[in-house]
């Protein structure tokens, strides 16, 4: 194309470059809509589900329409067998219960085996292993979580014959230790090489240098990718569904079935009660809070440390 | 980054330097042993779903594949019988209406974050959207079932289906349940929009600023920029990142569970009620009925793992080849 006639169709090409860069801003747009739709749903109706009940009492099931909850006595003037007009109650204790031991349980085995693993990663990136360990957290990360939880499911409860609280920490693990140990991996990345250096320089060994100045200076990095591992691994539930089952009590034994706030979420807003969806959106709300909230706290953390 | 491998020469006055003398070696060993933890879960993955399926295996082999009946118990019309075929139909459909709605989109954020973003609207952008990526696709399964269902019905399901669908029978309806292949692929496309779009952004930004340079002095406008120099530069970066996006929506269970309306039938219109192997699995194998219809939900869970790991194989060597620069030069 010559010059000349790059000249006699500037006008459309204008238009071209005008047009497709507004697509771009277009297609952006159209992300971000749902998800402020969403964060605001969740927001809205799981933030009215929300009461004392709520965060205090287990499953109870619904009252037969058409009587208070609380005397146990018919109400005038409502129809029986009116399901939206079943009364909300009890709450989702034993979801928080069973999400937190579950969760911390995984991130207590996690973190090691993240920390350090991290650690080989960044401090020894000359060995012949570091890709290939590189491409198997990619791999964990990038696999189905319903597969993690079939591995649980056969590794454990086909074994044991039995739905259990460790199981679903064991299948966790899978997914939050690929987290943690890339993120330990950045982080370490960017302790400037002079830390590492004058660590040495004082006559340091290197695992010293490394325990002692390296992995403090980027402790709040560690930490972050610590809640980050956990903030997924209380959002998962299909692995959760397929090694704790969900639960109606409050149970404090890993070795029995226990209840998540997830599977709740799920379990409930198939419910056909609207009681019970009411329940689904405020289970999300608490799950939503704790992903922005762990999302924003490492935003803010990874800001400045990288200034 | 320098060499920090190099270990000082220990004095041999030093007792201290002396008594953890042998320490950089049991240190190196110590997190060599669980940076191979990581490769050994990778392993039991793929060991405990094969050993898993070994029934299943044993008894239809790779025709379990593409056999068209999945009916885990027995009645009086069908026998029993495990064919993958249902749940590999609708894992592909549903995958490939996400991947045809977000990819396109996906790419066009990446290249608007990239190249035509305003400096200071750059990072809480890419922050905007990458938070979609961490949002539970439990709730995106419930938006999707409690709000964006109704609507999608109304706008879309029933206006396709009452025009196109007349003529072209798998746009066709009846749409009454608003499950179906068609929704399950649209929220879908929403979960892998950050995934497509991040790595985009991350190829796009490795391409070197020459690029942009040659092409903007010939007079080019600043789209033939993007679209003649730097897209073309790191095209396989951009097509690693699309199999990425593609992996996730194959292996993605809760959101597809609540929405695809879990049938094992097959039917030709998107808008009616399917399964993907991953609803399939979560909602058969906590009440399996016998030992060969776990194994076959079990082998399932072992075809998905050996899809996501080859995407995973080839999407990151693509985006590896793209990031780490043009061939000679060293970033």
């Amino acid at each position: 194309m010559s010059l000349e006639t790059n000249m006699l169709t500037y006008p459309r090409r204008s238009r071209v470059d005008r047009a497709l860069r507004g697509c771009t801003i277009i297609a952006t747009a159209i992300a971000i809509v749902p998800l402020v739709l969403i964060i605001t749903y969740v927001l809205i109706v799981g933030g009215a589900a929300l009461n004392w009940d709520f965060f205090t009492q287990t499953y109870r099931p619904p009252v037969p329409a058409g009587i208070d909850p609380r005397t146990g006595l018919p109400i005038e003037g409502m129809e029986e067998n009116d399901l939206s007009q079943v009364q909300a109650r009890g709450g989702v204790l034993h979801g928080i219960v069973g999400t937190l031991m579950v969760t911390i349980t995984a991130l207590l085995f996690s973190l090691p085996i993240g920390i350090l693993a991290g650690i080989f990663l960044a401090e020894y990136p000359d060995t012949p292993f570091n890709t290939f360990i590189r491409f198997c957290c990619d791999v964990l990360s990038g696999a189905p979580s319903i597969v993690i939880g079939v591995v649980g499911f056969t590794m454990i409860v086909r074994q044991t014959q039995t739905y259990s609280g460790i199981a679903g920490s064991i299948a966790l693990i899978f997914l939050m230790v690929p987290t943690i140990a890339r993120t330990t991996e950045e982080i370490l990345k960017l302790v400037p090489n002079a830390t590492r250096e004058a660590a040495m320089a004082m006559g340091a060994p290197m695992w010293y240098s490394t325990l002692t100045v390296v992995v403090p200076t980027a402790l709040t990095g560690i930490v972050t990718g610590a809640l980050l591992a956990f903030a997924r691994g209380a959002g998962e539930t299909a692995p959760l569904l397929l090694t704790i089952q969900g639960n109606s009590n409050l149970s404090f034994n890993m070795l029995a079935p226990m209840a998540a706030l997830p599977i709740l979420t799920y379990k409930y807003i198939e419910s056909p009660f609207p009681a019970e969806n009411q329940l689904a959106w405020g289970t999300a709300f608490v799950l939503m809070m704790l992903v922005l909230g762990v999302n924003l706290l490492v935003r803010i953390t990874t800001a400045r440390i990288k200034r | 980054m320098a060499d920090v491998k190099a270990v000082p020469r220990i004095t041999a006055s030093s007792r201290w330097a002396r008594r953890t003398r042998h320490g950089d070696v049991f240190f190196w060993l110590l997190t060599l042993f669980f940076a191979l933890v990581i490769i050994s879960l990778v392993v039991m993955v793929g060991v405990v779903t094969y050993n898993g399926s070994a029934e299943a295996r044993a008894a239809y082999g790779w025709t379990f594949l593409w056999g068209e009946e999945w009916n885990p118990v027995e009645t009086d019309l069908y026998p029993v019988s495990f064919g993958a075929w249902p749940a590999i139909r609708g894992t592909l459909l549903s995958s490939l209406i996400a991947l045809i709605l977000a990819a396109p989109t996906g790419v066009a954020i990446g290249i608007f974050l990239s190249e035509l973003c305003p400096l200071r609207l750059r990072q809480p952008l890419g922050f905007l959207v990458e938070l979609l990526a961490a949002i539970p696709s439990v709730i995106y399964g419930l938006w999707g079932v409690a709000v964006f269902a109704n609507w999608f019905n109304d706008w879309i399901a029933n206006p396709i289906a009452n025009t196109a669908g007349q003529f072209v029978p798998w746009l066709a309806g009846p749409v009454a349940v608003s499950r179906g292949l068609a929704i399950t692929g649209t929220i879908l496309a929403i979960m892998i929009l950050p995934t497509v779009s991040a790595i985009t952004r991350d190829v796009l930004q490795a391409v070197p600023n020459h690029q942009r340079e040659a092409m903007l002095s010939l007079g080019a406008t600043r789209w033939e920029v993007i679209w003649g120099a730097v897209v073309p530069y790191a095209r396989a970066g951009i097509v690693g990142g699309i199999m990425l996006g593609l992996g996730r929506a194959l292996g993605e269970t809760m959101a597809a569970t609540m929405l695809i309306g879990n049938s094992t039938r097959i039917e030709e219109s998107i808008f009616l009620p399917a399964t993907t192997a991953a609803a399939l699995i979560a909602s058969e194998l906590p009440n399996s009925v016998s030992l060969i219809h776990e194994s076959s939900l079990i082998a399932l869970a072992l075809a998905l793992f050996g899809i996501t790991l080859i995407l995973n194989l080839i999407a990151r060597y693509l985006v590896w080849q793209t990031a780490r620069g043009p061939a000679g030069e060293k970033v």
